[in-house]
């Protein structure tokens, strides 16, 4: 019988689970509190997804065009999210953007400069003003970079190519992590006061993805089975523009950036199709025609923005409706065109891996030809719900940030709001972790059963004789949720899926990896398969409960947002027989200051008309 | 569609062997697609790293045909129909278990490197800097940290002399630090004496493997290697600072004639002039 004591202990005060953009912001803020702080990452340091990020992160600094400030920013988030955002949570945000974007620079971080020597900020999707500071298109890699350049020297224990498979409790709150090394596949058990998930979303449930293989929604499923709920989970962001040719690289993300340096969407007719889809909410602040559109690229300020330019989930949709009308190009997709817009030496200087990733994997030059592109999975707006302030799940103990972490961006995410949340977030959490350590009476620990039980549901998965191939399994996940839960969604195909899903868990049951526990990518994958499993049922189950379309949640079979609906979240938790519960749970009103501005016209916004009074 | 051959090497630090595959391979596809293809049908616990599939991460490095390169990155179509893919783990480090191979020695040196030490912001609580000024330092901030760089090194690999040189990769990690405008730190003493900016003798394999195509040797190693001949061999630099204690950051003859422009291509001239000044510094 299994000996508790044999496996390898490891203590700290925090432990935060994933090494990317927030987790090693919220590592850097507990070490700076002088808490103990372990970070366990599935990959080798500085491979987060967090790299792969490009376009920028959202600041409202004005140092591009003046007029910018924290209430637009917010006001563009609320309108973005089409309203479904914590205001608390996208109020923190736009405030607090601009100088954890001036404490990178202060780590180490170079970004792309304006002619006065400041930090540049570019035009993107949903934002009024330029705002997101970038370097190239390569923001991501640069976060990550200083991030881990700096966090290496301030007595961070980082716990390579480590995985976590299940948080341990004493009683209510939380205790420890059970995981294991890739490396060898033995277990170490890491005794803690506090746990920060900062794990990302579960985008490789879809076959169409543009998350790598890190992507399955541990956190996401750890907070769920360890009792914590989830919010908003329906609504996962289709990315306009992902790589559509060839087939092994579809999926992988062209930068908004190229639409925000004045790339144009255009379908196989050579037509300039955005402008047939400008949606009510946002006519007002968007070029009418052509012409103005093409005066706004060449700086003039009292030119309305492109159309390409509008939300994500606005462009996903008009995307998939020009492919659907047979409008799409060769390969199913679109055409993004910079080439013919821009001098090919500005596309290589501000979207140099789009440049690169182009010639290298699709032999197109991109200075020369346009892309083909279509919509790719790439974010989970949804998560763990968390309080705004401290980032503190429903589990005592139990914090998220990040993309794992629900609230910020509603039912939509602007592009470039991600990166800015990852530092915004991470550091809040860091702090809310330490205020909880120090109210703590006595250390939670976790009980040798919980221990061996987690073992033993990991290690059967190598043991067993024969079974389901967890990579074949895969396959058919990705074949039930992109059937069923795509970018377009009605009843019948999501009660078809939550059926599939159900006998995907059955077959789940008895997967099977072949070989030793070290180093293992089979066992590895269905482990991972676990997680994937509740995060896409929850995904499922929530899109089914929410009766409109908002943001990127669309229901075919009812059209259009409803006033009623935006008064609700829906929550999902684990029932007290182990059954997923969905709960439609109203959600809590703004102060009216700040429903003020979002809600307000620009013109009154800028003129003080409204939101004067807050600071 | 058709049948290619792959020699996938397959074992851990005790030994192991070349492995045959016979593999569908799709049009477009990389190298990286079609070991995945083996791992779901022929070998579900072939080990190996990746993460972006899009050269992004620097993770899928390994020896294809004897070259190292980004699986992610290789499209099968560089290849003749004919001929069989070699896959190998990177011959510089440790192998863990089959294309995975022990990289934390790389981790370690990061760690020694002194941080970033800025100087304090101006009074507007902004720091200004030029984008001409920082070109240069973006173009070391690319890297992927892939270490292909570190695998292809002649003295980390056939010397092995791991302890005595720190690598390109963190040649231009120093690199990024010296030229940072903000930077306020002096690390020329540790570049020459524990970095050991000495032992490269400049064949610019490193820059030659960097999937980023930064300058390695050109626009980094050899404008360090000079700061280091500046200090240390320049004798009226050694008289100045022995008689005045002047000891300030020099800029060097390849930067100056660069004049702070951007790309690879720029240091060409300048370093094959800095070559010899430091090739001198390599033999004493």
């Amino acid at each position: 019988m299994l000996d508790v004591s044999e496996i390898q202990t490891i203590d700290h005060d925090v432990v935060v689970i994933g090494a990317g953009g927030a987790g090693l912001r919220a590592a850097i803020e507990c070490s700076a509190h002088g808490l103990s702080t372990g970070v366990l990452s599935k990959s080798l340091l500085g491979k987060a997804h967090t790299v792969m990020a490009e376009g920028g992160m959202a600041a409202a600094m004005g140092n591009v065009d003046p007029r910018d400030n924290w209430k637009v920013h917010f006001r563009d988030t609320m309108r973005g999210g089409k309203f479904l955002n914590v205001w608390r949570m996208a109020e923190l945000h736009a405030k607090q953007a601009p100088d954890r974007v001036r404490e990178l620079e202060e780590w180490g971080a170079v970004f792309d400069r304006t002619k006065e020597g400041l930090i540049s900020q570019r035009n993107f999707g949903g934002h009024r003003y330029p705002r997101l500071a970038h370097v190239g298109d390569r923001t991501g890699l640069e976060l990550i970079r200083s991030l881990q350049d700096h966090g290496i020297h301030r007595g961070i224990s980082f716990h390579m190519e480590c995985t976590a498979l299940e948080l341990l409790k004493d009683g209510d709150r939380i205790a420890g992590v059970l995981a294991y090394w890739r490396e060898t596949g033995r277990f170490v058990v890491l005794r803690t006061k506090a746990v920060i998930l900062a794990t990302g979303g579960g985008g490789k449930a879809w076959p169409v993805t543009s998350n790598s293989w890190e992507y399955t929604g541990d956190g996401i499923a750890m907070a769920y089975e360890a009792g914590a709920e989830l919010m908003d989970l329906e609504f996962t962001q289709f990315h306009p523009t992902g790589m559509v040719w060839p087939l092994s690289v579809r999926g992988i993300l062209v930068t908004e950036g190229v639409r925000g340096d004045g790339g144009i969407l255009k379908n196989n007719k050579g037509e300039r199709f955005m402008f047939n889809y400008i949606s009510e909410r946002f006519a007002p602040e968007t070029a009418a025609t052509v012409e103005e559109a093409n005066r706004w690229l060449e700086g003039d300020k009292s030119a309305r923005r492109p159309p390409e330019l509008l939300t994500r989930d606005e462009v996903a949709r008009a995307i998939t409706a020009e492919v659907k009308a047979g409008r799409g190009s060769p390969h199913g997709g679109v055409f993004l065109d910079i080439a013919s817009r821009r001098p090919a030496e500005f596309i290589r200087r501000k979207l140099p891996s789009m440049y690169h990733q182009f010639k290298e994997l699709a032999e197109v030059d991109i200075t020369k030809e346009p892309m083909e592109v279509g919509p790719t999975l790439h974010y989970f707006m949804g998560g763990v719900r968390v309080d705004a302030d401290t980032q503190e799940s429903t589990v005592p103990g139990l914090f998220a940030c990040g993309e794992c972490a629900a609230g910020l961006h509603g039912a939509n995410r602007l592009g470039g709001n991600s990166l800015s949340d990852l530092i915004v977030f991470g550091k809040l959490a860091g702090d809310g972790a330490k205020q909880y350590v120090s109210g703590l009476a006595a250390t939670p620990r976790p009980t040798d059963d919980q221990i061996k039980a987690g073992i033993r549901r990991a290690t059967e998965i190598l043991n067993r004789d024969s079974g389901t191939n967890p990579y074949l399994l895969h396959g058919k996940l990705e074949d039930t949720m992109s059937r069923g839960v795509g970018i377009v969604r009605q009843k019948d195909e999501l009660e078809k899926a939550v059926a599939e899903l159900e006998a995907l868990k059955v077959d789940a049951q008895t997967m099977k990896a072949p070989g030793a526990s070290q180093y293992n990518p089979g066992w590895h994958e269905a482990l991972s398969m676990r997680s994937l499993l509740v995060t896409s049922e929850a995904v499922t189950r929530a899109a089914l409960t929410r009766e409109e379309s908002r943001g990127a949640h669309t229901r075919l079979d009812f059209p259009g947002e409803s006033a009623e609906w935006v008064k609700y979240n829906v929550i999902v938790k684990r029932g007290a027989s182990g059954e997923m519960v969905v709960e439609k749970r109203p959600k809590p009103e703004g102060p009216p200051q700040l429903v003020a501005i979002a809600h307000a016209k620009i013109e009154d916004l800028e003129a003080g008309k409204v939101g004067a009074d807050v600071t | 569609m058709a049948k290619r051959s792959f020699k996938v090497w397959r074992g851990d630090a005790k030994g192991g062997e070349f492995k045959q595959f016979e593999v569908e391979v799709d049009s477009g596809m990389v190298v990286l697609d079609v070991l995945h293809r083996i791992q779901a049908h022929d070998a579900n616990d072939l080990a190996l790293r990746w993460n972006c599939k899009a050269g992004k991460c620097g993770s899928c490095s390994m020896e294809i045909n004897g070259k190292p390169r980004l699986a992610c990155m290789t499209r099968m179509n560089v290849f003749t129909d004919e001929e069989t893919i070699t896959c190998q783990p990177l011959k510089t480090f440790p192998v863990i278990k089959d294309l995975v191979t022990d990289v934390s020695w790389n981790y370690k040196q990061n760690k020694r490197i002194r941080p970033f030490k800025p100087r304090p912001r101006e009074a507007d609580g902004t720091h200004r800097m030029y984008q001409e000024d920082v070109d240069r330092v973006q173009e070391f901030r690319k890297c992927i940290e892939c270490f292909l760089c570190q695998d292809v090194c002649h003295v980390l690999r056939d010397r092995d002399s791991k302890d005595a040189f720190v690598g390109p990769r963190f040649m231009i990690r120093l690199a990024t630090l010296e030229m940072h405008p903000l930077d306020t730190d002096d690390r020329i003493p540790e570049i020459r004496k524990e970095y050991g900016s000495g032992l490269c003798n400049i064949t610019r394999c490193c820059t030659e493997v960097c999937p980023e195509h930064i300058g390695i040797t050109d626009n980094g190693i050899i404008p360090l290697k000079e700061r280091v001949v500046d200090r240390f061999y320049d004798p009226i630099a050694i008289i100045g600072r022995k008689l005045f204690g002047i000891r300030r950051r020099t800029k060097t003859l390849a930067e100056e004639g660069a004049g702070g422009s951007s790309g690879s291509g720029s240091g060409g001239g300048a370093g094959s002039a800095a070559g010899g000044k430091a090739k001198e510094e390599g033999e004493t």
